[in-house]
């Protein structure tokens, strides 16, 4: 079985871990992943139950990372074992027929004459096979597919290359007229499959896809009730819930199901589901919908739709939430390919007319000479490597891209769409500030006094907010909380009465300002109106700067399911070109984002929440902002620390920089093919020339590509690259 | 001269070993995980984590 387990972060934690069987009845061996950060262990199932397991993880400090969508989920190696093998026999037969074409190429023929030449060519020919049968079979199978589909990918003048080079080395070997191409063709292979090992090591190994499923927690208590009529509390996985099952919800609980409320008080937080920064009360009977938590004390409820058909997954189903992406199919590398493999065609032709023409005997190798120099391995080496590289710079730095295509993506933004609860707001240290008569401190000490009793997080961001320190506080007779409307209590003789204009009108308080904002609380001492806390969010460190640098160059907006209460300040931070939008559902989002792109932009979605997941898929570029990387995220294309946000301006124009870089290595590589293509255009290219020109091409580009997206990443701003280790759990 | 035609078959060899070893690293999932290994390497105890299944132990996967 293996656990995600997100604390692993040293090598005493790996050592931990490793020694874990000795902690624990009938756990076996157990084998970590540090850089996946799970750990494998193996446990007799007779002797312990998985729970046991993971609850020995959790007593060491090492909570293991429990999701249903894990458990049919079997772990990908980074790099396929396939490729690494395809890897290896092309380098091992790039060394050896490179031995063998040297006396060759330092024309040691004469010396040694012309039988060794023969069997240097056999040998060379022997080894070549498996390289271009079995190393070479992906691109054989990926230029078919695009021949097939009608589209001109970059496999198919690979895969001519290929064919050229080979069937001429042949044609030389059985006719005995020179030792081939044998040399240059491992070397290509070798080459092209070291970029493929390198992209794939590139791509991150955080999670981008989601499913609803992710999202729900493992198992659930069922209450029942025996034949004597008694209580009975089980765990059950979600997947046997049934209509009807009556559950218990405890404080922070995630509500599975849709479901009606039939006991306790309901105190349900959406915010992840709407955006909504408040709880809304819930009343016994009501319906509650599948994804808030309940956040004050327990409650029960009684399944009334199936896991799979309630109003969350439903959201999940829908046809815009799943759009599944042809991610290769419009990437830069094609578009300049389909240009490129005409240009070569057309060359190729235009070589053969000529010279039959001219020549007719230098047709041929004109022929074959263009295809085998054009084969575009600096090409094809360019993008992955331009591209990975700049993936390895932006996550060292925090930020997580879900492929090379996403950097294509950015450099193409130019409308911004943020949202704004948990995203550009976070929800510690809000900014309190109190409307009326300034408070004295005796004041003050009552109102945290009372505040302290309650855990509603009003209470708590107002206990913050007070200059009393805790230990100050006095003593609170007759306390009372009703949830969702307020608190009140006794301090010194003094009868406080905090919260909602409701609560305070039940509480015989008249003269009350209209308010109607959810985020204020209303104070009366003695029954007269004191004044009034209004509560906000507080806006991330430096989102103003980002903004600011964001105006000139892109269009912006924001997207809410807030209320409006926060409209003013939110002019104040984007100005008056751009879109405030609140009040607006997961669905709405998504609408906005696609009325964007009708109107010809490519957007970049910013969010963070299950309520900007169809947002975040819709948009061409969509941003997750996690407080932690390895936390909980929805579906997106980019992961982003949240203390990264302010970085977000830098990070467009570095992948429009990357993007400008890996057309220079086009142009390059298109240079050496220039050169390569002047001397087979004239039918005279050798072996040498090609064993010199491919390496040395398919080098300098590589090296390019690497040198130049490390200069200007750590040039562009984005920040100092992240440190490894922290404390200890 | 005619020492070479002994050499190559003796390098082919040699380097086909080597072709084996690099199968056989790869095979056994050292390609894998290259972090974890240089970091049990500084733990001071042997590795224990080696002891191998008792035959009633099954793994899971």
């Amino acid at each position: 079985m293996t656990f995600a387990v997100p604390a692993i972060h040293c090598v005493a934690c790996v050592w931990l871990l490793e020694q874990v069987f000795r902690f624990g009845e009938g756990v076996g061996s157990s084998t970590v992943d540090f850089a996946q950060k799970r750990v494998s262990i193996r446990f007799d199932p007779r002797r312990t139950t998985l729970a046991r397991v993971a609850g020995l993880l959790d007593s060491l400090g090492y909570a293991p990372d429990l999701r249903l969508s894990d458990l049919d989920r079997t772990s990908v190696p980074a790099v396929s074992r396939r490729l690494w093998l395809q890897l290896g026999v092309a380098g091992f037969a790039f060394g050896n027929t490179m031995l063998f074409s040297l006396p060759g190429y330092f024309g040691l023929d004469a010396f040694s004459g012309p039988a060794f030449r023969n069997l240097f060519g056999i040998l060379s020919l022997l080894l070549s096979l498996p390289v271009v049968t079995w190393s070479a079979a992906d691109y054989w199978r990926a230029a078919w597919v695009g021949l097939k589909h009608r589209r001109l990918s970059l496999e198919v003048p690979i895969a001519a290359g290929i064919l050229a080079l080979f069937g001429q080395s042949v044609v030389e070997v059985v006719t005995g007229s020179g030792e081939g191409y044998f040399d240059s063709l491992a070397g290509l292979l070798f080459f092209l499959l070291t970029g493929r090992v390198f992209q794939q090591k590139a791509f991150g190994r955080l999670t981008f896809d989601r499913d609803y499923r992710s999202f729900f927690p493992l198992s659930v208590l069922r209450l029942s009730s025996d034949p004597a009529g008694l209580e009975r509390e089980e765990r059950v996985g979600l997947d046997r819930l049934e209509v009807g099952n009556r559950l218990r919800i405890r404080n922070g609980e995630l509500i599975p199901a849709d479901a009606r409320l039939v006991g306790g008080e309901a105190l349900i937080d959406y915010s992840f589901v709407t955006g909504e920064s408040e709880p809304v009360r819930r009343h016994i009977g009501e319906l509650l919908y599948a994804g808030g938590s309940q956040t004050a004390g327990a409650i029960e409820i009684e399944i009334t739709k199936p896991v799979s058909q309630c109003y969350l997954t439903s959201l999940w189903n829908q046809e815009a939430f799943r759009k599944d992406r042809d991610d290769t199919a419009d990437s830069i590398t094609n578009r300049y390919s389909v240009r490129f493999t005409w240009t070569i065609l057309a060359l190729a032709v235009g070589a053969v007319a000529f010279w039959g023409w001219r020549d007719p005997s230098r047709a041929i190798p004109a022929f074959v000479g263009i295809l085998i120099v054009a084969c575009p391995c600096a090409l094809a080496l360019a993008a992955p490597y331009t591209l990975g590289t700049a993936l390895r710079v932006l996550g060292r730095r925090g930020i997580f891209l879900r492929n090379t295509q996403v950097l294509e993506s950015l450099a193409e933004v130019d409308a911004v769409v943020f949202d704004k609860t948990g995203t550009l707001t976070t929800a510690q240290g809000g900014e309190v500030v109190f409307r009326g008569a300034p408070l004295a401190i005796s004041e003050w000490t009552a109102i945290r006094s009372v505040v302290a009793q309650s855990s509603h997080p009003l209470s708590r961001r107002l206990a913050e907010a007070s200059p009393v320190e805790a230990s100050g506080t006095a003593r609170v007779e007759g306390f009372r909380e009703v949830l969702g409307l307020g608190v009140e209590g006794r301090v010194d003789g003094n009868r406080w009465v905090l919260g909602s204009v409701r609560w305070l009108h039940q509480n015989g308080i008249e003269d009350l300002p209209e308010t109607g904002e959810t985020g204020s609380v209303l104070v009366a001492c003695n029954g007269i109106h004191r004044g009034t806390f209004v509560v906000s969010n507080s806006l991330r460190g430096e989102v103003g700067k980002l903004v600011s640098d964001l105006r000139s160059s892109h269009e912006l907006s924001l997207l809410s399911g807030d209320n409006n209460r926060e409209r003013w300040r939110f002019r104040t931070v984007f100005g008056d070109s751009a879109t405030l939008a609140f009040d607006r559902t997961p669905i709405q989002k998504l609408e906005f984002i696609q009325d964007r792109q009708n109107s010809g932009r490519t957007v970049m979605m910013v969010g963070d929440g299950l309520n900007d997941s169809g947002a975040l898929r819709q948009s061409d570029v969509g941003v997750a902002v996690v407080e932690r990387i390895g936390a909980f995220s929805p579906a997106s294309d980019v992961i982003l620390e949240a203390t990264r946000l302010p970085r977000l301006a830098e990070v467009l124009r570095f992948s429009r920089t990357t993007v400008a870089l890996v057309r220079a290595s086009f142009v390059i590589s298109t240079l050496y093919n220039v050169v390569g293509l002047s001397i087979a255009a004239s039918g005279r290219l050798s072996p040498v020339v090609c064993a010199i020109l491919m390496p040395l091409s398919s080098v300098t580009v590589v090296a390019f590509a690497v040198g130049s997206v490390e200069w200007r990443g750590r040039r562009a701003g984005l920040g100092p690259a992240l440190g490894k280790g922290g404390g200890h759990p | 001269m005619s020492v070479i035609l002994l050499l190559i078959p003796l390098s082919l060899v040699v380097a086909a070993g080597f072709l084996g070893a690099f199968f056989w690293a790869v095979r056994s999932g050292q390609y894998e995980d290259t972090v974890t290994p240089s970091m049990r390497l500084l733990t001071e105890e042997p590795k224990s984590s080696t002891r191998s299944l008792s035959k009633d132990e099954k793994p899971l996967r």
